[in-house]
């Protein structure tokens, strides 16, 4: 029985977290996570032509650094589950060009990093395949470009508005034992509370990450006394808070174990205005962080809630709301006799 | 005296594009695109002129005026040309303004690459 | 049993989380700026004049020319957004902010090609308005020629 309640997976055959590299960019270089990359690039262009390659090549690196650091060829992955910002997944699928590695592309915006570590520990556990490849990445200019304005246009943004993080994470996912297990999974619906300002995505997603997290306390009857950390994706300093009294309003207080990664890639006195978000946001504090803290110790179960804000520009000028999404995974640290 | 009422109007006019910014939430694109029909209508008023000559550089300088110019140049033909001279003289004034901003624009995409 | 949070209320209720924009300062610095850049769009004007024996008329044209260029060069240097975002309507409603919409496309679009890209794309910001001054144009216009027959 892998389903619990109305949206949880808890996996039957223990899936583990294997190996995970993470990639970042100048501004993420320079934030308080700095220690957590496997690579880091002093330049937004990557040493490339253009954004879409420097993204592409983020991406790439952290899917074959991963590889790598299991000590496993490429061609012995069964699966790769990936996706980002860009139209049509193009990072992704440019990128798995020259792996050739079989691919499920998902897109779930800055949800995709635990949508696609959920589904892929499913497959394992399942065992349709011996291991999977999570990987998401994001770049500031590429999705400045496709979903706001020129990089070097001159509007100015507000106080609310998330800057898109510049990094990829990636995360191998098996049923060899390792100190990480991937416990279960929470998929989200869609919430729409009528919010249409792409410049303040906090304030649309809190509903969303409100939903799964109450669904997923509720479905495996726990309390937030239960983690040592619950981890949203990107709801920035504005979704925070409406976050936590949201839950409070139903009686869930999770002050003492909340935080979001969009407030913990930079540094406070850093320019980006609410916080960090996008795809790479969650999956690199999660896959480089919270990663090194569980092997630490220091943690023992984190669930993760990455909130998506599902849009686009030419939704946004139809004058349509931002439907939004949650989905989240726990990870729990597992001693190794 | 001219560079203090350059600098007062020109601020004035950019206090008024603030406002539509931030409280009426406009964006960027829509507070120009109002900027312009505002400075081609207070043209037809003859009233731009007026603000040009106290203000100088102050009303020139700011997107107002480039409505004003394309009515200025249309109703310059129209005395000689009749219906015609609209069409003919909507570009006349503000030929350096366009001509020079495709040229440099483009110049610089050649020559730089984007910062981010 | 009314939440603040239903949806029906969410918009109203999370206005308190949102941080206002700061009115009063945004207006100063757009002022300051915008202000400054007629001062030095002046300075160019009496340049042309006294320089090069242009009419007070003529010299609009240079003066407008010479700040679109600052303004480009600015814009492919990375400065120009920075400024704007200090500036706001300041950068933005001068004839500098229409370089600077035209400039940041162009630029941004380069890696397309240059037809498709740089050329397709280089009015996809400041095209509305040219459309909007040659339509409100000819409207004010054809109705003027008329009273004025």
């Amino acid at each position: 029985m892998g389903k619990q309640g109305k949206q949880s997976w808890i996996f039957q055959n223990k899936v583990y977290i294997n190996e995970t590299a993470t990639i970042g960019g100048p501004m993420e270089a320079q934030g308080p996570l700095k220690e957590t990359f496997d690579i880091t690039y002093d330049e937004l262009h990557c040493h490339e032509d253009n954004w879409e390659k420097a993204e592409r090549k983020i991406l790439q690196q952290s899917i074959q650094t991963c590889i790598q650091k299991a000590k496993l060829q490429s061609d012995q992955i069964d699966l790769m589950l990936s996706g980002d910002l860009l139209n049509q997944n193009v990072t992704s699928n440019y990128a798995a060009r020259t792996l050739s590695i079989p691919i499920l592309n998902m897109f779930g915006a800055c949800s995709t990093s635990m949508e696609t570590l959920a589904v892929g520990s499913a497959l394992v556990d399942a065992g349709f395949v011996d291991n999977a490849v999570a990987a998401t990445s994001s770049h500031n200019a590429t999705a400045e470009r496709q979903f706001r304005y020129p990089t070097e246009y001159g509007g100015q943004k507000p106080a609310t508005t998330t800057t898109t993080i510049t990094g990829g994470g990636s995360a191998l996912v098996s049923k060899k034992p390792s100190d990480i297990r991937v416990e279960s999974a929470t998929i989200g619906k869609i919430m729409d509370y009528q919010m249409g300002d792409p410049f303040d995505m906090g304030s649309a997603m809190a509903p969303a990450a409100y939903d799964t997290i109450k669904t997923h306390l509720a479905d495996l009857g726990r309390s937030p006394k239960d983690y040592d950390l619950i981890l949203t994706g990107d709801l920035s300093s504005i979704g925070s808070p409406i976050l936590k009294d949201m839950l409070k309003e139903d009686g869930i207080n999770i002050d003492d174990v909340h935080n979001d990664c969009g407030l913990m890639i930079y540094n406070s006195d850093q320019p980006v205005f609410a916080g960090g978000s996008g795809t790479a946001c969650s999956a690199v504090v999660t896959y480089g962080h919270v990663v090194s803290e569980l092997r630490k110790g220091n943690l023992n179960r984190v669930f993760i809630a990455a909130t998506g804000s599902l849009h686009s520009p030419t939704m946004i000028q139809q004058k349509e709301t931002i439907p939004c999404i949650a989905h989240g995974v726990v990870l729990t640290r597992e001693e190794l006799s | 005296m001219d560079y203090l009422w350059a600098f007062l109007v020109g601020g004035g006019i950019c206090v008024i594009g603030q406002i539509l910014l931030d409280v009426a939430k406009l964006t960027p694109a829509h507070v120009l695109s109002i900027f312009v029909v505002s400075g081609a209508v207070l043209d037809g008023f003859s009233l731009y002129d007026k603000l040009i000559k106290f203000a100088g550089a102050g009303a020139t300088v700011p997107i107002t005026s480039f409505g004003h110019s394309l009515l200025h140049g249309a109703m310059e033909q129209a005395q000689d040309h009749g219906f015609i001279g609209v069409s003919i003289g909507i570009f006349q004034l503000t030929s350096a303004g366009i001509a020079s901003a495709i040229l440099f624009g483009f110049l610089v995409a050649v020559f730089f690459k984007p910062k981010g | 049993m009314s939440n603040k949070f239903d949806k029906q209320n969410y918009k109203n209720t999370v206005k308190s989380y949102q941080p206002k924009p700061n009115l009063f300062l945004n207006c100063i610095k757009a002022f300051i700026i915008g202000g400054l850049i007629c001062v030095i769009g002046q300075a160019l004007t009496d340049f042309y004049i006294n320089v090069f024996g242009y009419s007070e008329k003529d010299a609009a044209s240079p003066t407008a020319a010479t700040l679109i260029l600052i303004s480009a060069l600015l814009t492919g240097l990375g400065i120009y957004d920075k400024l704007a975002q200090f500036a706001g309507a300041g950068s933005a409603v001068p004839i500098t902010g229409f370089a600077n919409a035209i400039t940041s496309a162009a630029l941004e679009h380069k890696s397309e090609g240059y037809v498709l890209g740089v050329g397709g794309n280089m009015f996809k910001l400041a095209g509305s308005v040219i459309v909007y001054g040659t339509v409100s144009a000819y409207i004010v216009g054809i109705i003027r020629y008329l009273i004025t027959q």
